[in-house]
């Protein structure tokens, strides 16, 4: 335990490091843009050069380069990372924070059931390697995988949000936005209030569920230990929409659900495609192996073989490509957010850039930098975890 | 003048045995290695198919300069200038039937003329046109052919794609040749920029980078290149060339006198380049991807590319029209994912020839 602490401790400082060197290049890619912030008059006559001296000073562009640079990382770590242009004088960790629940619940419940059904459907199709659905599966998933994402998200808006409601008649998925303007008129409640308080009572019930299925584990026997993991779960899941009926915030949340459901669908279903061609891999690679054989002459039955021999030992480097993973995720995220207008960091960054907001743009991406190497870390620990090798 | 000694007689009888010149023997191990790894690519059907699709868009990209010059007119076929809007005739009648050829009063007046009246005929120029003879996928939404605006921006594909293979071959062979042999400082310093540079995700950068930048083709190409080529590429050749630098040929080479670079390039390189030309193809599906996805974003300094032709088609607002204009989604996407997938084929294909762990027993 000692050990897995103080691995967990060198990583974090490393990526803290990382980090810090992150905010360097960032703060000299800024620099090396031609001209800066003060020259954006410079084409105007009426501004006197004093003014523009005055401008320039304001801004803190007469000092030196070292100073600026000192001056900009000690403003990120007091957290003040300036205003933003586009919306003066809004802060930017302010616009920052407000996106911030939002880009997280989307990455997250996007990975996590990406990671999910990739990791199941991986498993089979190894398992049924030179069969026809094999080949289409492999071909679906590198289809999936090399799509052109943007374009797929906007057919997945059309056939899901556009066709299924025009057919049906009723609207099966909204096509864009966080929520119904229309039914939020009059509201007590602000977006980010309910959305939080979604993700508080979501979490709080799933993390009961787990304690109680670790709990169930130790003191019960395996079989009476399942049922009441597979309970605890379905209780898990039921019990926020339980919460959210008898909630005045009910018909707020149900909205806001609604309006996730797509974006994390589409999300899920592109990276859940680079999984399933990982796990397929590292599959094949385990059945190779010699305790596979054993297992096969004990007599022991396929599903066993392959859940409990082949699939967990395959675990291991797809846990490890969750960086890559994230790296996917948090890019597709980014444009998942711009084309179905899901006002999370993604978004934030996009409008930023092209309303040219230099400050909320810098901001959004240190912040989504930030994630990306928090996710990275929560992997390595997890990876620690699962394989004892690596503290040592 | 001295007299000569000759030494002919002697080299015949105890010179080399092999008379045949090096380049020659060299070439013919080369030509049946290539022979016996071609055989096995063949053999798995996946990396022929992706080289099937990857020839196709080539011979789209080759033949469209012939067709401007010699068969398409340019004020028509231009994929940036050209216009062209076929004409549709619309008979005015008061209760529309057919809407393919009929047209109600009310519209036709205000599309035409304020003076049309019930059974005339009103001709009104069609933008987008669907496909037709003269334009084989339809018009875009400005009257540009897109079947021209397809095969220039595969030009351009590839054009990005090989300034991005060629750049991240480079510098991935380099960095994980020299960080692998030299190890040290050297090593740890390269391969902490390598783990940066792998865990900062690439949209969001290249969309703050296109922001304050001008980006251009070649840039994005080299940038893409340069970036994929630091990180995770750099990773996997310094583990594959840290295998090769063990070895006892490496040794040898050493005895023998020869100097760092001698044995960089000659000995450690030669053995990591196929994996590099692996991991190149699997560059260059991204870069083809990330192109098309900023310059559906609007931040590319290009006048045509696939993700632009979707972008046109999306910002007019043509998207829920779906099927109906499905000449402006679907070719430009298409060509997207499928060039991108054929190259992530192929790389797949090679991966079976050079992982001999993957070959079926």
């Amino acid at each position: 335990m000692l050990k897995l602490f103080i691995f967990i401790s060198k990583r974090s400082v490393q990526m803290l490091l990382l980090f810090v060197i992150f905010l360097t290049v960032l703060f000299f890619l800024l620099e090396a843009q031609p001209g800066d912030l003060s020259q954006q008059y410079i084409g105007n006559p009426d501004i006197p050069p004093e003014e523009k001296a005055r401008l320039a000073a304001r801004l803190g562009l007469d000092m030196p380069l070292f100073s600026r640079y000192l001056a900009y990382m000690k403003n990120f770590f007091t957290g003040n990372l300036g205003n933003s242009l586009s919306q003066y004088p809004t802060p930017v960790t302010k616009l920052i924070f407000d996106a911030l629940p939002r880009t997280i619940v989307l990455f997250l419940s996007a990975t996590l059931l990406a990671y999910y059904l990739g990791f199941v459907t991986g498993k089979v199709l190894a398992w049924r390697r030179g069969k026809m659905s094999e080949y289409l599966l492999t071909l679906g998933g590198v289809g999936l995988y090399t799509v052109f994402y943007p374009w797929f998200a906007l057919l997945m808006i059309w056939t899901f949000g556009f066709t299924l409601s025009n057919v049906t008649g009723i609207r099966v998925f909204p096509i864009n936005k966080f929520i119904d303007v229309s039914d939020w008129l009059g509201s007590p409640f602000t977006t980010n209030q309910v959305f939080l308080r979604m993700i508080l009572v979501a979490v709080l019930s799933m993390l009961v569920a787990a304690v109680a299925t670790v709990i169930a584990k130790q003191r019960l026997e395996i079989r009476q230990a399942i049922r009441v993991r597979n309970i605890a779960f379905l209780l898990g899941v039921v019990f926020p929409f339980i919460y959210f009926f008898f909630s005045a915030m009910g018909k707020y949340a149900l909205d806001i659900l609604h309006h996730t459901l797509l974006p994390v669908m589409t999300l899920a279903l592109v990276a859940f495609a680079g999984i399933m061609l990982l796990t397929r891999s590292a599959m094949l690679e385990t059945l190779r192996e010699d305790y596979i054989l054993t297992a096969r002459a004990k007599g022991l039955p396929e599903k066993v073989i392959r859940d409990r021999h082949a699939a967990r030992n395959a675990l291991l480097p797809v846990v490890t490509s969750l960086v890559l993973a994230l790296a996917f995720v948090i890019g597709g995220g980014i444009i998942t957010e711009t084309v179905f207008s899901w006002p999370g960091v993604g978004l934030l960054l996009y409008n930023a850039v092209i309303l040219e907001d230099i400050p909320l743009a810098m901001g959004g991406l240190s912040v989504i930098a930030a994630l990306a190497l928090i996710g990275h870390l929560v992997a390595d620990i997890l990876y620690a975890y699962l394989d004892p090798r690596i503290r040592y | 003048m001295t007299e000569r000694i000759d030494l002919e007689p002697e080299q015949s009888t105890g010179g080399p045995l092999v008379q045949e010149p090096l380049w020659r023997i060299r070439l013919r191990l080369a030509r049946r290695s290539f022979g016996r790894n071609w055989k096995m690519f063949v053999a798995n059907k996946i990396g022929l198919i992706g080289l099937g699709i990857i020839v196709l868009f080539a011979l789209l990209g080759i033949l469209h300069p012939i067709l401007m010059s010699r068969v398409w007119d340019p004020a028509i076929y231009d994929p940036v200038q050209g216009y062209d809007a076929p004409v549709a005739e619309y008979t005015v009648v008061a209760e529309v039937q057919d809407p393919a050829s009929e047209m109600d009063l009310a519209t036709a007046r205000l599309m035409q003329n304020p003076f049309v009246e019930e059974g005339d005929i009103v001709t009104i120029p069609q933008q987008p046109a669907p496909p037709s003879k003269g334009h084989w996928l339809g018009t875009d939404p400005l009257g540009r052919d897109i079947l021209s605006q397809l095969m220039y921006s595969t030009r351009a594909a590839f054009a990005m794609g090989a300034i991005a293979a060629f750049m991240s071959v480079l510098i991935a062979t380099t960095v994980g040749s020299v960080a692998a042999y030299y190890g040290g400082w050297i090593d740890n310093v390269l391969m902490r920029f390598a783990d940066l540079i792998l865990l900062v995700p690439l949209i969001p950068v290249l969309i703050v980078v296109g922001a304050l930048f001008n980006l251009t083709l070649p840039l994005l190409g080299m940038l893409i290149g340069v970036l994929s080529g630091f990180g995770g590429t750099a990773i996997v050749l310094k583990s594959s060339a840290l295998g090769v630098s063990v070895k006892p040929f490496v040794d040898a080479a050493r005895v023998a006198g020869g100097s760092n670079r001698h044995i960089i390039l000659r000995h450690i390189v030669p053995n990591v380049l196929p994996l590099s030309f692996l991991y190149m193809m699997f560059t260059v599906t991204e870069a083809i991807a990330l192109e098309a996805t900023l310059s559906f974003l609007g931040l590319m300094n290009v006048q045509m590319s696939w993700g632009i032709m979707i972008f046109t088609a999306h910002s007019q607002g043509y998207l829920l029209s779906g099927t109906h204009y499905w000449w402006l989604l679907f070719p430009a996407g298409l060509a997207v994912t499928m060039l991108a997938a054929a190259f992530f084929l192929v790389g797949r294909g090679m991966d079976e020839v050079i992982n001999p762990r993957l070959r079926v027993r």
